[in-house]
């Protein structure tokens, strides 16, 4: 028998995962809680809905820094122009998850904690260092949010856990980042390789700071740093590129199925995380 | 199993209903609330079919449980003509015969209503990327495309 409790607060919420018997499930845009619950893949006992707690949507800026509400929908950061300014690549990755009609609903820490290793946001938050709040029985802690998936469909949460905000650093001058995906469509896909990257530049061009994530080629997004040195201390130039290419697909640890081949993944993550480091750059020149 | 009591508010009238809590919207406009217009066709957020508006979003009704719906506003494809005035988008797709079977067309009218209240002059590829989410099997969308645009024409006063 399936409970549903709409906390007001993150202590009550808190309060109610720990003292839950059987299967809890934290509920935010349910764009993939509500389709696993229909296949019978997920059977919980009670689901906990945040999004009446304060707070729990919306952005808010501090001083060049942004916290994103965990359960805030893609299209209201799609919407934010002051985090499509500072963070483009995030907001790109943001908004390739699903349809409008799916934008309307899906959330960051959604995407982070149904551990797909193809979640497009993932590698895009890793890439800008951003860490998430987590709440819990013994209060509160802030993580990266590459310490959250440890696996396909599995993260590092307890039981009585849940991420309440993720928070986006300020940016130094001359930075960005992108995020580019493959898939073999325009629209409404699961990205094959998914590819981020964040620069900041020095005046003259060289790149000063890197992180390079890949999604989809292994059990979760991974953080690649010989894929960063690649690109510490030089311009974008055709040495760095190919050495970011081949550090790339040095990191692959893809599978085979239905969307591509080991093979195939490796040679697009080359190629998505040179393209998406080419972004990166030209953007962090105009800023 | 225990029953949930939600206040909502749909196509402008308050409205009251129970429903378990696995209970999906749509599940409860379709069988509560006898809306039928709201099509179910794939159940996983894929096909648009079961478009409606929530606050002033678009989302997929057979991916929010009714329950969510408690103290928010929804808008249904039932809430777009007035009376028997068709709105110009229903209008256009009946001119340009943008539908066949007719399955998909209450999503892809309150999905192009939702574009047209914020952009009421989208070029053509915004309009395709911004109707990805809906799914048509019969008119290849080209003639939902042109009826989409003739519609956003007209409302400019064009």
């Amino acid at each position: 028998m399936l409970n549903y409790i709409a906390p007001s607060t993150v202590e009550e919420a808190v309060r109610i995962l720990a003292g839950a018997s059987g299967v809890a499930k934290v509920l935010s845009g349910g764009t993939d809680l509500l389709v696993q619950l229909r296949s019978g893949r997920t059977k919980p006992d009670l689901i906990v809905d945040i999004k009446k707690i304060p707070g729990i949507s919306g952005i808010r800026e501090r001083d060049g820094a942004f916290v994103i509400g965990a359960a805030t929908p893609g299209a209201v950061i799609g919407e934010c122009e002051a985090l499509r300014q500072a963070w483009p690549g995030v907001v790109e990755a943001a908004n390739l998850i699903g349809s409008t009609q799916v934008q309307g609903r899906a959330s960051l820490a959604g995407n982070l904690c149904n551990a797909s290793p193809a979640a497009d946001s993932v590698p895009a938050l890793i890439a800008a260092r951003a860490t998430c709040v987590i709440a819990g029985a013994n209060g509160r802690r802030e993580v990266p949010v590459e310490s959250i998936a440890t696996g396909p469909g599995r993260t590092s949460l307890r039981a009585d856990e849940f991420i309440i905000e993720f928070h986006l650093p300020k940016r130094p001058p001359h930075s960005a980042d992108a995020y580019l995906r493959f898939i073999p469509r325009t629209e409404m896909d699961i990205a094959v390789v998914g590819a981020g990257v964040s620069v900041t530049l020095d005046s003259g061009g060289a790149c000063t700071d890197a992180r390079v994530v890949l999604g989809a080629v292994a059990p979760t997004a991974i953080l690649v740093p010989e894929a960063a040195a690649a690109l510490i201390g030089r311009t974008l130039d055709e040495t760095a590129l190919a050495a970011l290419h081949q550090a790339a697909r040095r990191a692959c640890k893809p599978i085979d199925d239905k969307r591509g081949t080991i093979e195939f993944r490796t040679k697009v993550a080359g190629v998505m995380t040179r393209r998406a480091a080419v972004i990166a750059y030209e953007r962090a020149g105009e800023r | 199993m225990s029953k949930h009591h939600v206040s909502t508010t749909i196509n402008g009238e308050p409205t009251e209903f129970l429903c378990e809590p696995q209970l999906t919207l749509l599940d409860v406009l379709r069988d509560e609330l006898h809306l039928t217009g709201s099509k179910e066709g794939c159940s996983s957020g894929d096909c648009g079919a079961c478009s409606v508006m929530v606050d002033g979003r678009l989302v997929c009704s057979c991916l929010m449980l009714a329950v969510e719906a408690e103290g928010h506003a929804i808008e249904t494809i039932e809430g777009l003509a007035r009376g028997h005035d068709l709105h110009p988008l229903q209008r256009k797709f009946l001119e340009h015969a943008a539908l066949q079977c007719g399955f998909c067309t209450p999503g892809l009218l309150v999905a192009a209503k939702a574009l047209l209240d914020r952009n009421p002059n989208p070029t053509e590829t915004e309009t395709r990327y911004w109707l990805a989410g809906n799914l048509c099997r019969c008119t290849g969308y080209d003639k939902v495309i042109r009826a989409v645009l003739d519609a956003a024409a007209e409302l400019r006063g064009e």
